[in-house]
């Protein structure tokens, strides 16, 4: 491979994102490792407060500084380390190579100016484009989220738009300068669910036509097994498991997303049920884990498991778990 | 909007006259003698001669409707003549002060200006201070800065004006000699000079109010802005790259300056109110000193006419922060 090439866009090696609050310190990523494939769709998952957000803001370095601090770790993104580069750098990385999509879009966007404002406000500072050019291009991508009479509707306000419209517009804002990785942190989980299946379909459908890498974060694994191509699990800020989404669901092998399948009815077709409904409190991230932080509700936990933090075994097929068990050999990893 | 606005319009008229009610009924009822100002030698049937021909034996009603009449008709129309040329007031009787004989509306123009500048360059100057305070305040919670700005305007806040008014002219005429004790409004402004001692007899009164103000208006524009900051809405706008600067200038502020902009409406009467002990500190002869003067004298038509002045201010300026609340804000819609 030639000098600084890699065959990924993003490639995220032991990132550490500590908050500083009046309580202590909140651990609430560590050393989380992931890389991500040029047009590849990757699935977070996890129970809430596993950090599937804290980590994608601290890519971007998103996160308000203090009380967040990044304290290790590098992300490569388009040959540089997106946790050293300069905050200017990183602001024309932000919205232009990289677009982000949040939950909610009733309150992601400004009520008081009309969505062609908001819209063409990274045309205008990332693409240089004037008002003219910006608007032609606003109509281009509202057109292009399904938006109907989108001309018309450049000049209403966000108030005038439903939940699953605003959702779309938050993707054209997104998409606007044709970026690289497109981040969506659950950006179905606040909208009905025929409208989810919209959003969805949307997602899928841009993916084909414009090929940007995708994380998409979500409770929902009906959803991951739907439109992922990989899914990484997330627990008590670590990655506890990661796979392609087939290999995954036949062959999961970490205890925790074993029980997450289990409380999954249907993984095809069906509407997966919320991850909440497994036994027992996440940890507490007031430390850095030196114990697996599953241990507390783990049915496999034996003694080693208080004593290290599992680092992520290789299971073959691009598959890896951050275990001690072999469910293989029904017994401890030899390692 | 414009139906709402006339509707409201029509709304304070019967609040209005409600209200002159009232205050006609107050400064009616209380104890003052008309003729108390008189010398002493007029004799008790001269006296009972004057009270008869200036009205105060009518039955309250009649007196009321007159007085009314002369009050929200003739006395407007002297007004409009008086600005305009045009021969339109009627020749009937007029608002007379007991104690000047002169039409009341004739001292009111005397002084209004003096009361104008004293008092609109004081909220200015206060608004001028109070923005920037109050959007580092939040921008920077709870730093040197914000703490400092936080203690001084709560002093600002708490301390009277007739206290910072003495306080100051003990500082800044008395010990350092640096601007007068006593504003001077026969002063007239012709040529450079007169204009940096006009700059100088005003900085006291329009510091000592413009403070106070200042304390006020920070406090809503911090705590506005700290509403403001914590909004999905910026995040989004970070999200896409934009510079510090434009995400709290352009998409908090303008958010933040909804309430903020309508507190500055509710507040100017109340600003004229406060200037009444301001000007009497500082010996300014403008509506507040005349106020003053008159209750201390008994002079019923000018305390009445002052006193609806203020009532019409209150009501107008509940009206426009209504109003600007609708012009600002896209989701407020009023028709
Ligand atoms: N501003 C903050 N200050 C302190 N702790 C924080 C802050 N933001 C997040 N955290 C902590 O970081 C941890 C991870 O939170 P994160 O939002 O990434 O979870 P999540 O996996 O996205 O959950 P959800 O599914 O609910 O969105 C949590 O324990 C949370 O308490
Ligand atoms: S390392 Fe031990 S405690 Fe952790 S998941 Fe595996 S078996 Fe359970
Ligand atoms: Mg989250």
């Amino acid at each position: 491979m030639p000098d600084g090439a890699t065959p990924f866009v993003l490639d995220v090696k032991d990132l550490k994102t500590v908050f500083r609050t009046r309580g202590g310190e909140v651990h609430a990523v560590n050393d989380v490792s992931f890389t991500l494939k040029p047009g590849e769709l990757l699935g977070v998952v996890g129970e809430s407060g596993s950090g599937k957000s804290v980590t994608m803001m601290s890519l971007i370095r998103l996160l308000p500084m203090p009380p967040a601090e990044i304290r290790g770790g590098r992300v490569m993104f388009e040959g540089q380390d997106l946790a050293k580069v300069p905050e200017e750098t990183m602001r024309a990385i932000r919205g232009a190579r990289i677009g982000m999509v949040f939950q909610d879009p009733m309150t992601s966007l400004n009520p008081v100016f009309t969505v062609g404002y908001q819209l063409m406000e990274p045309l205008r500072k990332h693409m240089g484009m004037d008002k003219a050019a910006a608007t032609t291009r606003a109509v281009e991508l509202l057109e292009l989220v399904g938006i109907p009479d989108a001309r018309r509707r450049l000049g209403d306000y966000p108030h005038q738009f439903s939940g699953g419209m605003r959702q779309r517009v938050m993707i054209a804002i997104a998409l606007a300068c044709d970026p690289k990785v497109l981040i969506a942190d659950e950006p179905t989980t606040a909208l009905d669910v025929t409208i989810q299946a919209q959003i969805l379909e949307l997602i899928k459908d841009l993916r084909q036509k414009l090929g940007m890498a995708i994380v998409w974060i979500t409770h929902d694994l009906g959803v991951i097994a739907g439109i992922a191509d990989r899914v990484m699990v997330m627990y008590g800020g670590q990655v506890v498991e990661q796979a392609p989404v087939r290999e995954l669901f036949a062959n999961p092998q970490h205890p925790y997303t074993r029980m997450l399948l289990e409380t999954v009815p249907h993984i095809k077709g069906a509407r997966a049920e919320k991850l909440r409904v497994i036994q027992g409190q996440p940890p507490i991230l007031a430390k850095a884990p030196e114990s697996c932080p599953f241990m507390a509700r783990c049915p496999q936990a034996f003694e080693r498991c208080a004593r290290q933090n599992p680092a992520r075994y290789d299971v073959g097929n691009g598959h890896d778990a951050a275990c001690f068990w072999d469910f293989k050999t029904g017994a401890p990893r030899d390692v | 909007m414009l139906t709402y606005t006339i509707r409201r319009l029509i709304l304070a008229i019967p609040t209005l006259l409600f209200i002159s009610f009232i205050i006609f009924l107050i400064v009616k009822l209380s104890p003052s003698d008309p003729t108390a100002g008189l010398p002493l030698t007029i004799p008790p049937e001269v006296r009972e001669q004057i009270r008869e021909s200036l009205g105060v034996n009518d039955p309250v009603l009649v007196q009321y409707f007159k007085w009314l009449k002369l009050m929200v008709w003739d006395e407007p129309l002297h007004l409009v003549e008086d600005w305009t040329g045009w021969q339109i007031a009627p020749d009937g009787p007029r608002i007379i002060s007991y104690q000047t004989r002169s039409p009341v509306m004739d001292l009111i123009v005397q002084r209004m200006p003096q009361t104008l500048w004293v008092v609109g360059t004081s909220y200015i100057v206060g608004i001028l201070i109070a923005l920037p305070l109050g959007i580092i305040s939040a921008y920077r919670q709870y730093s040197v800065f914000d703490q400092v700005g936080t203690f001084i305007s709560m002093v600002g806040f708490s301390v009277p004006t007739f206290f910072t008014g003495v306080l100051f002219i003990v500082i800044f005429a008395v010990h350092l000699g640096w601007f007068p004790s006593v504003y001077d409004t026969t002063h007239e402004v012709t040529d450079w000079d007169s204009f940096v001692v006009q700059v100088k007899q005003i900085i006291m009164p329009v510091m000592v109010l413009g403070l106070y103000n200042a304390s006020q208006i920070s406090r809503y524009m911090r705590a506005s802005m700290l509403d403001n900051l914590n909004q999905d809405y910026v995040r989004t706008a970070r999200a896409k790259g934009l510079g510090e600067r434009v995400v709290v200038l352009v998409h908090v502020l303008r958010n933040s300056m909804i309430p903020v902009i309508t507190v500055i409406a509710l507040n100017i009467p109340a600003v004229f109110g406060g200037a009444i002990i301001t000007e009497q500190v500082f010996k300014v002869n403008g509506i507040g000193q005349l106020l003053i003067i008159a209750i201390q004298g008994g002079d019923v038509p000018v305390v009445q006419t002052v006193s609806v002045i203020f009532a019409v201010l209150i009501v107008l300026f509940n009206l426009i922060a209504d109003v600007l609340y609708g012009v600002l804000d896209p989701r407020i819609r009023y028709d």
